[in-house]
């Protein structure tokens, strides 16, 4: 099968499970999107994907392949990890040419554009970037190195708004042009909600959920009105969480409406609404 | 170019939405061609396969249709089939609304009327 396949992964941290038994199929040639709260194990999963720790149990597999200190399988993989592993006092050309070095398909040509459409200074050694500098290096290096599968870890932090737009513009023109698998890890999920085809959410080191964005947004809805009438048509009924001010209630609930009493207010929940119902602890989704 | 997405309908409805105005606007002219996915996807920044398929329910439609190698183009007639499908739609998004509303606020048949005709 082409893609990565994350089998049974468990990862403890001596008596911590930071995830416990997580199976999902990534399929080539789709725009992933791995959400999660901080702490929930995204960083884990994504840095046992790309061997940089091992997994307590469980495998990965990308293109069928093991992918345990294997060369060949994780050459096909790109993780731009928040941990710095390019020598620090290196400069941004230098490192472009040295990823190069790491995966042949790069268009470095592509990188030296981005790198001016960034405004981004080739010469200046990566120690002494700022934080969004430091971010879009990395960005750019994921972007134009065209490995087949491409982990993006918070790629927009310390970006400004302009920067993030150019990034999201850049990835689906990437994307358009030559394909490939890119895996968005991040917790800013309404700027990345029309983007992902498919997200993948995390838990507390558990798989919440594994949809089609689109599936997610169509399985949830949302009611508002007098808060006594809200909860006698929410009775019964799966509900995902609630807001209320004042009188006014707000009730997530999953699956269609149906028989909707006059007075009350149907609207469809955003990706980031239904993320934060989900994740939230019982404190937080009475507070 | 601004397209704010609301979140009571997919976005591919939404996208189809917009390129459906553009053409009863007259932006994309009949016989003329229409902004390729690629260019929908990262102007609107969403992704590709949510372009692709609200082009296709147009095409489906017979509103646009494909050249190999060349684009997508305006079909003759667009205009007019669109102006049809939205006059259907009309009753049930604005008329119907209007008047649930306007029993909301308590507004008589005669208030509603004399305000339709002041326009």
């Amino acid at each position: 099968m082409r893609g990565i396949e994350i089998r049974n992964i468990t990862k403890d941290y001596g008596s911590t499970r930071a995830l416990d038994n997580v199976s999902v199929n990534i399929e080539y040639g789709r725009i992933y999107g791995l959400l999660g709260r901080n702490g929930a194990g995204k960083s884990t999963l994504v840095n046992i994907i790309s061997n940089r720790i091992f997994a307590t149990e469980g495998q990965v597999l990308i293109d069928g392949e093991p992918a345990k200190e294997n060369d060949k399988a994780l050459s096909k993989l790109f993780t731009m990890s928040e941990s710095n592993l390019l020598p620090q006092d290196m400069k941004v050309g230098q490192a472009i040419e040295l990823t190069k070095e790491f995966y042949p398909d790069m268009n470095t040509e592509c990188a030296y554009e981005l790198a001016k459409e960034f405004g981004l200074d080739l010469k200046k050694k990566l120690q002494s970037l700022s934080t969004g500098y430091t971010t879009i290096v990395k960005d750019i290096l994921g972007l134009t190195c065209n490995a087949d599968y491409v982990i993006f870890d918070e790629p927009v932090l310390g970006l400004d708004a302009n920067h993030r737009e150019l990034f999201y513009k850049k990835l689906i023109e990437r994307y358009s042009d030559y394909g490939g698998t890119f895996i968005v890890s991040t917790h800013l999920i309404d700027e990345c909600a029309s983007l992902i085809e498919r997200a993948i959410i995390i838990d507390s080191g558990k798989l919440l959920m594994d949809s089609d964005t689109e599936d997610i947004l169509a399985g949830a809805y949302t009611v508002t009105g007098a808060a006594a009438a809200v909860a006698s048509y929410a009775e019964g009924k799966e509900i995902i969480g609630s807001d209320s001010v004042g009188g006014l209630k707000s009730v997530y609930i999953k699956g269609q409406p149906e028989n909707v009493p006059a007075g009350l207010e149907v609207s469809k929940a955003s990706l980031q609404n239904i993320f934060i119902r989900l994740t939230n602890t019982d404190e937080e989704n009475n507070a | 170019m601004e397209l704010r997405f609301d979140s009571d309908k997919p976005i591919f409805q939404q996208l189809a939405e917009w390129i459906s105005d553009n053409i009863i606007r007259g932006a994309f002219a009949e016989g003329s061609q229409i902004p390729s996915t690629t260019e929908i996807s990262v102007t609107y920044k969403v992704n590709p396969a949510t372009a692709l398929k609200a082009v296709n329910i147009l095409v489906d439609k017979g509103v646009i249709y494909k050249k190999r190698g060349l684009g997508m183009f305006v079909a003759e007639g667009a205009c007019e089939k669109l102006m049809h499908e939205r006059q259907e739609e009309f009753y049930g998004s604005y008329i119907k609304t209007m008047l649930e509303e306007a029993e909301k606020l308590g507004l008589t048949k005669q208030q509603l009327i004399e305000m339709i005709e002041r326009g």
